[in-house]
């Protein structure tokens, strides 16, 4: 443990030895910074440093709940922060499921996080990769302009302790490049962008990252829009990995206990094709939302949401596994100090089927890849299921791909979008997001466009 | 109690003097302190509940210093002196590496510019009368039909105090209250489950329940879930849409709004680019963006560089008279900023943002507008939305829709997008009302920073849109 962390688990502790009888305390503290350069023609627009940090106190006496937060750890603010939550408390409704996680004996499963290359890795180093990843984008094709080139890190330290019998901290940086850019053709302009992310600097693919911001860019110049029609469509992995993210409300527990799951009396039954298996596994250190403990101290583990088709599983925090009589299965989730845990998948994974996306195209007549999708905020019901986005693609014919197309919807319900699985690819993507990407063959959705 | 609280300044304007020398000791022309302290409550209702008030308290500085082309920053939760000087001497160091020179800075008389008088400070209400105000909304919209099966609510209210000094003399200040309620609603029936969502905010006091009816927000989300109940799948295709007045300024936000941002214009990633005095929008299309609209949820007193928040026409009978601008943008132009120059919190740069973003009215009967449509659509509540301004694509949810058949707005329509292209659906506005409202306060996320945002505008049609439904 760092001087840091163990500095922050101590104040912590400080906060929860103030207990009065019949309380339940949770003290969450963290620190951390981060950096962030960005590169715009061929100089730093902004350098930014920055460190932060905050504590977050729960308080539960007799079934109501308080909660208070500052972002600054200094001692007045502390103990403000304590004397409102304490203070919030009479105003929550009686709750005879509420309470604090308390240990369930799962161990934790040990991964690193914190890289020391990344931790000593000099400013001027962060400026010149920024600069390199500029420049290698603007050489991957002439028609292309970089509208930012980025560098980000940043370093966190956590502790929470509580009544129950709750101890855990630890630390952990990260880092990503990341290139939006513009392809010009005329007076027509197309955007894409490009990123890698790795423990290290060391382990950016530069080139990667720039190939891809050109080819997403250019790739749409040109493309017109679509008839509207009923088609088969390839998910590209990196929209693949945004359908399964919004499938994690619908598996959560606490939505199932208020009645607001589309998966409702569903459990043990065929929800989606006897092809897609999903598990949300972050003790998987390759996903890059892999932890190892929830946002309530407790292991994180894995667990087998839908089986070949078949609900196995909601996932849980303490509170939403109390009100259903189960166990919690470590997915409670926090935004930091400032929030109380609520619940959500970890790190989803698809069970990868065994064709490449070439392969996948191969087989289909009529279809598109879609390549980029928009609104996903605002057209997508996890409630209702209703799902309607924009999207860019290349149309598929016969087998092959054809002319780019944009400014089209697809529109299906998630109901039908799962049970709809035609085949799913091999091309496993760990994406630097809350679920894995992979190629994915969805049949009968509805291309809205001319 | 909001007069009192206005009388002492964040930091003393010696220490700023002090700091933003230090930030410009390494040569830099540009140096600026932000300093914010925020106080909020929040209370949530949910399964009949209240689950929690929350209490949050957001303090710190974030130093600006421009040298060139290159901007340093730094923000610390430290407002003492001693945590300043560090700040700024990082963003200094950040901004540039060498140089050096000894800058004195000299403030001018501080500026108030408050954006409203708040009536009733939030945080002089007791809590409880917050809460109630969930149980009221919860019990209001179960009241309204037995399908009802879950409603959530939601209280905040904020009050953020704004301090900002810059090497050019600039020290404003602003005192900032938002307060804000929202309900959503779950109705079940024969075809699954439905969801209705409601909302108000202002920038006013807790006053804004004295003026708005809790029941009747709570009741207008709970019918929204129930209608959809027996709602059929929305068409696919392009056709004719009507929007109801103060339901889609989102369009305008998404069509337009963004693509008309300096810093995009400047990097030629807008589609609007090298496009002034020309005509983009039908001429019935006068748009604005006014941060001085009283108690609006974009409104703001001083924007968040302390430049007095101002209205700016942006588009006038169709043409493009001017673009939205913060203090770099406008710099670099040699021109005025227009007080669009605004940021998440001290944690954040700023940038070009929208305030509260509107059309003017036309001269349309709004019902002579649905008469003279023979097939299209009705949206009565439009969600969130999305644009890429390079492109000019963009997409926006409908909540809330219907069809129109024959001149008259007749069945319920499940949800979804609607995807155009900007300038092309700016230049097919054929109808535009006369009974201009403003809609539902806003979050805009721009670049992983949120601001509050309004928008508004009149019932209006577009010649053409593209529904995202699965009906063929």
């Amino acid at each position: 443990m760092s001087s840091g962390v163990s500095e922050l688990q101590a104040l912590a502790d400080s906060v929860v030895g103030l207990a009065k009888s019949g309380e339940q305390i949770e003290a969450y503290v963290s620190r951390g910074g981060e950096t962030s350069v960005r590169v715009y023609e061929g100089e730093v627009e902004h350098f930014v440093s920055a460190q932060s940090e905050g504590i977050g106190i729960r308080i539960i006496k007799d079934g109501r709940t308080g909660f208070a937060y500052a972002g600054t750890l200094e001692a007045d603010a502390v103990a403000e922060v304590l004397a409102e939550a304490r203070d919030n408390i009479q105003f929550g409704t009686l709750d005879e499921w509420a309470g604090l996680a308390e240990p369930d004996g799962v161990a934790q499963i040990p991964q690193k996080f914190w890289d020391e290359d990344l931790a000593n890795y000099p400013t001027d180093q962060k400026i010149s990769i920024t600069k390199e990843l500029e420049k290698l984008t603007l050489a991957a094709d002439a028609r292309v302009r970089a509208e930012q080139s980025n560098y980000e890190d940043g370093w966190g330290e956590t502790a929470v302790s509580t009544t129950t019998g709750i101890r855990e901290s630890g630390r952990g940086n990260s880092c990503y490049v990341s290139v939006a850019t513009l392809a010009d053709d005329g007076d027509e302009a197309q955007t894409g962008f490009g990123f890698s992310v790795g423990d290290s600097p060391k382990e950016f693919d530069l080139n990667k990252a720039a190939r891809e911001a050109a080819d997403r860019a250019t790739r749409l110049l040109g493309a017109t829009k679509p008839a509207s029609k009923k088609v088969t469509i390839v998910l590209d992995p990196y929209v693949t990995s945004q359908f399964i993210s919004i499938l994690s409300s619908a598996l959560n527990g606490e939505s199932l206990a208020k009645g607001r799951s589309l998966f409702a009396d569903r459990l043990n039954q065929q929800v989606a094709d006897a092809r897609f298996t999903l598990v949300d596994d972050p003790t998987n250190k390759l996903a890059y939302t892999a932890t190892d403990i929830d946002g309530e101290g407790l292991a994180a583990r894995r667990n087998v949401l839908i089986e070949n088709g078949v609900l196995k599983k909601f996932v849980h925090s303490s509170y939403s596994a109390r009100r259903m009589n189960t166990q919690s299965t470590g997915n409670a989730v926090r935004g930091g100090f400032a929030g109380s845990p609520g619940v959500g998948c970890l790190a989803m994974q698809v069970r990868p089927g065994n064709k490449t996306q070439a392969e996948l195209i191969a087989a289909i007549d009529d279809g598109v890849l879609i390549q980029d999708v928009s609104g996903m905020h605002s057209g997508v019901n996890t409630i209702s299921g209703d799902f309607s986005t924009g999207a860019s693609g290349i149309v598929i014919k016969n087998g092959t791909l054809g002319a780019p197309i944009r400014e089209f919807t697809i529109a299906s319900t998630l109901q039908k979008m799962l049970l709809n699985i035609v085949d799913l690819g091999n091309d496993i993507d760990w994406l630097p997001m809350r679920s894995v990407g992979l190629s994915l063959v969805i049949s009968d959705i509805m291309m809205s466009g001319s | 109690m909001a007069e009192t609280q206005k009388t002492e300044p964040l930091v003393a304007p010696d220490v700023l003097e002090r700091v933003l020398a230090k930030g410009r000791s390494t040569g830099a022309e540009f140096a600026e302190v932000y300093i914010e302290d925020k106080r909020s409550t929040s209370a949530g209702l949910d399964d009949g509940k209240v689950e929690q008030v929350t209490s949050g308290r957001d303090r710190g500085a974030g130093i600006r210093v421009v040298a060139g082309e290159t901007t340093g920053f730094a923000h610390t939760s430290d407002l003492s002196e001693r945590g300043l000087l560090a700040a700024a001497e990082a963003a200094a160091m950040a901004a540039k590496q060498g140089g050096g020179g000894v800058n004195k800075v000299q403030l001018g008389s501080m500026l108030r510019h408050s954006v409203n008088n708040i009536k009733i400070s939030p945080d002089g209400v007791e809590k409880s009368r917050k809460v109630e105000l969930l149980k009221r909304a919860d019990a209001a919209a179960r009241a309204v039909n037995s399908a009802i099966v879950q409603v959530s609510a939601g209280y905040g209210d904020s009050l953020r105090r704004i301090l900002i000094a810059n090497s050019n003399g600039v020290l404003s200040a602003d005192d900032q209250v938002r307060t804000l309620l929202r309900v959503s609603v779950v109705a079940t029936g024969d075809g699954g489950m439905q969801t209705g969502y409601d909302s108000l905010g202002h920038t006013i006091g807790f006053e804004m329940f004295d003026e708005n009816d809790v029941e009747e927000l709570a009741i207008r989300a709970a019918k929204q879930a129930v209608t959809k109940l027996s709602a059929r799948p929305a068409p696919s295709g392009s056709m004719p849409v009507v929007i109801k007045r103060g339901s889609g300024g989102v369009l305008f936000h998404e069509a337009c709004g963004h693509g008309l941002e300096a810093d995009l214009v400047g990097k030629s990633a807008s589609v609007y680019r090298g496009k002034m005095g020309e005509l983009v929008a039908s001429p019935l299309v006068t748009l604005i963006d006014d941060g001085t609209m009283t108690a609006e949820w974009g409104a703001i007193g001083i924007d968040d560089e302390g430049h007095p928040s101002q209205r700016n026409t942006l588009i006038k009978d169709g043409v493009l008279t001017d673009y939205m601008w913060d203090y770099l943008r406008a710099r670099k132009e040699g021109r005025a900023q227009s007080g669009n120059g605004r940021r998440q919190s001290y944690q954040h740069l700023p940038m070009v943002r929208m305030t509260n973003t509107f059309v003017l009215n036309g001269k349309e009967d709004p019902d002579d507008i649905v008469r003279d449509t023979k097939h299209g659509v009705y949206i009565a509540k439009l969600g969130g939305g999305q644009v890429d301004t390079a492109s000019g694509d963009f997409v926006f949810g409908m909540t809330e829709a219907y069809l129109i058949e024959n001149g008259e707005i007749t069945e319920p329509l499940r949800e979804g997008n609607l995807i155009g292209n900007g300038p092309e659906v700016l230049k097919d506005i054929d109808l535009l009302g006369n009974d201009f409202a403003m809609g539902n306060p806003g979050m805009c996320g721009k670049d992983g920073q949120g601001v509050p945002v309004g928008d508004g505008q009149p019932t209006l049609r577009v010649k053409s849109l593209t529904i995202g439904g699965t009906a063929a």
